[in-house]
């Protein structure tokens, strides 16, 4: 059965100085179907996606919509048209409830009565349980979201776009957004779904477009395909999984004890009794939707946040009340979630970041002057040993691409020779070769004995190369459990579940 | 329509240009001002810029008034240019300096009339201490309680002010003085004066005081790791943090170090070219010096130069309202332009324009 095609793109073409972002991209979507966007960062689906949606105007090429000439010149023509796009970076404002932030998005908002009913209305519909009267502030990344996709079904949509959308959701979330997916799938919808999480697409997509370097290098149905083959059809190269490190582990390195702390943040989360322990040679994955204290612990063990003397040790020492250099001397290396901006200065130079965190451990400064002969030497080994490609080390840190930043970020800490290991979101947001490249590189750096805490929302990279599991939930740590032999439902239970599920079961009843 | 693109980077050559590009824009903008008032533009900017430095009958006079107005400029800038890059306001150098000078003037006074070698360096210890201690009041508000460094360093040079007129007025008069308010005139204590070290070049321990601060400043920012520890407080205060930079601790330090050199500057102030304590001591160095720090882009280099030319606009200014009658208001409003351009040509330096036709109708 062939269904009638929704949208089509002919020969898209758009550049940027320096770059072809997308070059004679040509693709169908037909009405009803879900329809997969595939590809490495930098590969184009952004710029493609924001052509779609009328962000940027392209160089050549058309579009048709439904048979008619399509060509938006803003977001809010292409949406007159019945476009709408969930963006992996929610826009909203913490401080305003559901129903206030959904009106912020509407070229004519009606009445705030009328509007709850509406949102009410849509979320019985679809199986996505909100309540249009809470603080943005006070929901989980998963029903944030949910504002997001609402606020997009409340224009009745012919086609949506959503660029990542489970990165931030549980198991259970996940499987709530795939019924609602489905469900707008069956009375027609179509879906444009941005991933590179390849199972996902496997279960819920009906085709799927690969892009390479700005081109269409694909197209298949990728139930057909193993996700090993999609993977090698994005980067273009065979792929190896990591080898995992089987060498026993030693005597404990990082021990954390019954740390509670307040968030420095108005909106953060406190940790509530946190207590862990990591061997040497061990990697512990800690499990957690976005928001539920994984900034707070990663800056409670860097340092950035004090604590009781005793409720961080490093080999045994006390090191809760000392600073972030006083526990790089101690052996731990830490490596934040943000890239640009925390875990680097984004106008300095890869020089003068590599000497941000690497100066105490790389003896990078004598009698307080900077080695900048050293320093760069340090920079220029980060660049080599973990395949940064930069045009120099002398380039702005916000020059780099994020995949490429976070390679240097991640090398710049595990090429210090540190006992203990934090990372935060070690692969947020980084293609899948360089994913790759960065997990095999945390699990040598266990192999070679330090102690490893990663501290991450994706589960598969969890599994991969985790020793031992525990989750993340408000603040509070479940015990770690080891990871062979776990299943995703296990796992998405030990997250605490669904936010909201009990509402949707009182819906479905 | 002209619209803006942000760089990937920030732009060296706009960097290093703007400030030139500012100056040219301040003589078209300020010379079409001084043909309205009814002047020969041409002439005014001779005036104000040429004269001072070459002109047969002045500039005997004007040149080494460049160096004797530059170097507290250039000194006080030089300190708050480094709690600047690191988001630290110190607004207050103004009362750092009147401070400075009282504290270093009434240790001389103190030791009038003894003679010796040691008097001058004991002033110079008493002034930094003095500009200092005053800095330090905002500094630990600050770090203490959250209160607003920049409200409280500002208010207090008006306390700093009443200060200076009581001791006019007070503790340190002149008792040979016949009751007129004023401290004794160091010009008349050699060992507690700061003299003209080399005859008609206005050269005094404060410009090598100053040419110091530029040069130190200099390596601190490029080679020293509290330079670096500035810099990344400035640009990206959660790097800091993680980089191990306890934000309390710089803003004692940036303030101590703004706080002294205010002083200092204070100090050789009044114990060479002022003279002495006088009720108009506060001359608003204090406050230029703020203008002459951004002018320079923060960059002691650029201070330097900065301060050279900010002294050059005052002593061209003064020359300008004498030579053609131009009202004081006028000067002022060009020396506004500069400081005005100077922002509005910045934008360059993070933004590239772009120069975008009128669309045309599809």
């Amino acid at each position: 059965m062939t269904r009638p095609a929704l949208l089509t793109a002919e020969g898209l073409t758009k550049a940027y100085p320096g770059v072809v972002a997308n070059s004679d991209v040509s693709f169908a979507i037909a009405e009803g179907e879900v329809h997969a966007l595939l590809g490495e960062n930098g590969a184009g689906k952004s710029t493609l996606v924001k052509m779609i949606y009328g962000l940027v105007k392209p160089d050549a090429g058309a579009m048709t919509l439904r048979g008619a000439p399509f060509a938006p010149s803003k977001p809010s023509a292409a949406r007159a048209r019945g476009v709408a796009m969930v963006f992996q970076h929610f826009s909203l404002f913490e401080a305003l409830n559901v129903a206030e932030n959904v009106a912020l998005g509407m070229e004519k908002p009606p009445r705030m009565g009328e509007l709850a009913g509406r949102i009410r209305t849509v979320s019985r519909d679809y199986g996505l349980p909100l309540d249009p009267d809470r603080l943005v502030g006070d929901l989980s990344a998963g029903e944030r979201q949910r504002v997001e996709i609402i606020r997009c079904l409340l224009q009745d949509p012919k086609l949506l776009i959503m660029d990542e959308p489970t990165s931030v959701l549980t198991p259970q979330e996940v499987d709530i957004l795939f019924q609602t997916l489905r469900q707008l799938a069956r009375k027609g919808t179509a879906i444009l779904y941005i991933s590179h999480k390849l199972e996902e697409i496997r279960s819920l997509c009906d085709t799927a477009t690969i892009l390479r370097r700005g081109k269409v290098v694909a197209s298949c149905t990728p139930r057909q395909k193993s996700a090993r083959e999609l993977a090698e059809l994005m980067v273009g190269k065979v792929l190896n999984a990591p080898a995992r490190s089987e060498a026993p582990k030693g005597a404990v390195a990082l021990e954390v004890a019954n740390l509670s702390l307040r968030s420095p943040g108005a909106f953060g989360t406190a940790l509530k009794g946190v207590s862990l322990a990591v061997r040497k040679g061990e990697i512990l994955g800690i499990a957690g939707v976005a928001g539920n204290g994984q900034d707070e612990l990663l800056l409670a063990l860097s340092g950035e946040l004090r604590s009781a003397r005793d409720a961080v040790r490093i080999d045994g020492a006390g090191m809760g009340d000392r600073g972030p250099n006083a526990r790089r001397r101690a052996g731990l290396v830490a490596a934040p979630e943000e890239r640009l901006g925390h875990a680097a200065a984004p106008d300095m130079s890869l020089t003068e970041n590599a000497l941000l965190s690497g100066a105490v451990r790389q003896a990078l400064v004598r009698r307080g002057f900077i080695d900048w002969r050293a320093t760069r030497a340090f920079a220029e080994g980060i660049v080599r040993d973990y395949d940064v490609r930069t045009p120099g080390v002398g380039v702005a840190a916000r020059a780099l691409s994020g995949g490429n930043l976070q390679k240097f970020v991640v090398g710049r800490e595990l090429s210090q020779d540190p006992g203990v290991v934090v990372v935060n979101q070690p692969t947020w947001g980084v293609d899948a070769s360089a994913a790759a490249a960065i997990r095999q590189a945390l699990i040598d750096r266990a192999a070679a004995g330090a102690a490893v805490v990663v501290i991450s929302q994706d589960l598969d990279e969890l599994i991969e190369i985790a020793d031992r599991f525990a989750a993340l939930n408000g603040g509070r740590l479940s015990a770690s459990r080891p990871t062979r032999g776990l299943s995703v439902d296990e796992i998405g239970l030990m997250m605490g579940g669904a936010h909201g599920m009990e509402a949707a079961h009182l819906d479905h009843a | 329509m002209i619209t803006l693109e942000r760089r990937p980077g920030p732009s060296r050559f706009w960097t290093a240009v703007t400030p030139l590009l500012a100056v040219v824009l301040t003589m078209v903008a300020g010379g079409a001002m001084f043909a309205i008032l009814g002047k020969d533009p041409v002439v005014a900017i001779r005036t104000i810029f040429w004269d001072p430095l070459f002109h047969p009958d002045f500039a005997a006079y004007s040149r080494p008034q460049l160096l004797v107005k530059a170097a507290p400029l250039i000194l006080i800038a030089i300190g708050l240019s480094l709690g600047f890059r690191a988001g630290i306001w110190n607004i207050g150098a103004e009362g750092q300096y009147i401070l400075g000078a009282i504290c270093g003037a009434a240790v001389g006074l103190g030791f009038y009339p003894t003679e010796a070698w040691y008097v001058f360096p004991l002033m110079v210890l008493a002034g930094g201490l003095g500009g200092w201690l005053w800095a330090m009041i905002p500094a630990l508000l600050r770090t203490r309680f959250n209160s607003s460094e920049i409200l409280v360093s500002l208010l207090l040079v008006y306390v700093a002010q009443s200060i200076l007129s009581s001791m006019a007025l007070g503790a340190l008069r002149n008792p040979e003085g016949g009751g007129f308010p004023g401290s004794r005139n160091f010009a008349s204590y050699p060992s507690g004066a700061n003299p003209e070290l080399v005859a008609g070049t206005g050269l005094h321990w404060g410009v090598a005081a100053a040419c110091i601060a530029v040069i130190a400043a200099f390596v601190l920012l490029q080679r020293h790791i509290l330079g670096f520890q500035i810099r990344l407080a400035g640009e990206a205060p959660k790097a800091a943090r993680f980089a191990g930079v306890a934000p309390d601790r710089l803003v004692v330090l940036c303030f101590g170090i703004s706080g002294t050199l205010a002083g200092l500057a204070g100090l050789f102030e009044v114990a060479g070219p002022a003279g002495q304590i006088s009720i108009d001591f506060g001359s608003g160095y204090g406050f230029t010096a703020i203008i002459v720090a951004f002018l320079g882009r923060l960059n002691p280099i650029g201070i330097l130069l900065a301060g050279l030319l900010m002294a050059l606009t005052y002593i061209g200014g003064e020359l300008a309202q004498f030579m053609l009658g131009l009202p004081s208001a006028a000067i002022q409003a060009f020396q506004g332009m500069l400081l005005f351009f100077l922002l509005a040509v910045d934008l360059l330096s993070n933004y590239r324009p772009r120069f975008v036709g009128p669309r045309r109708p599809a």
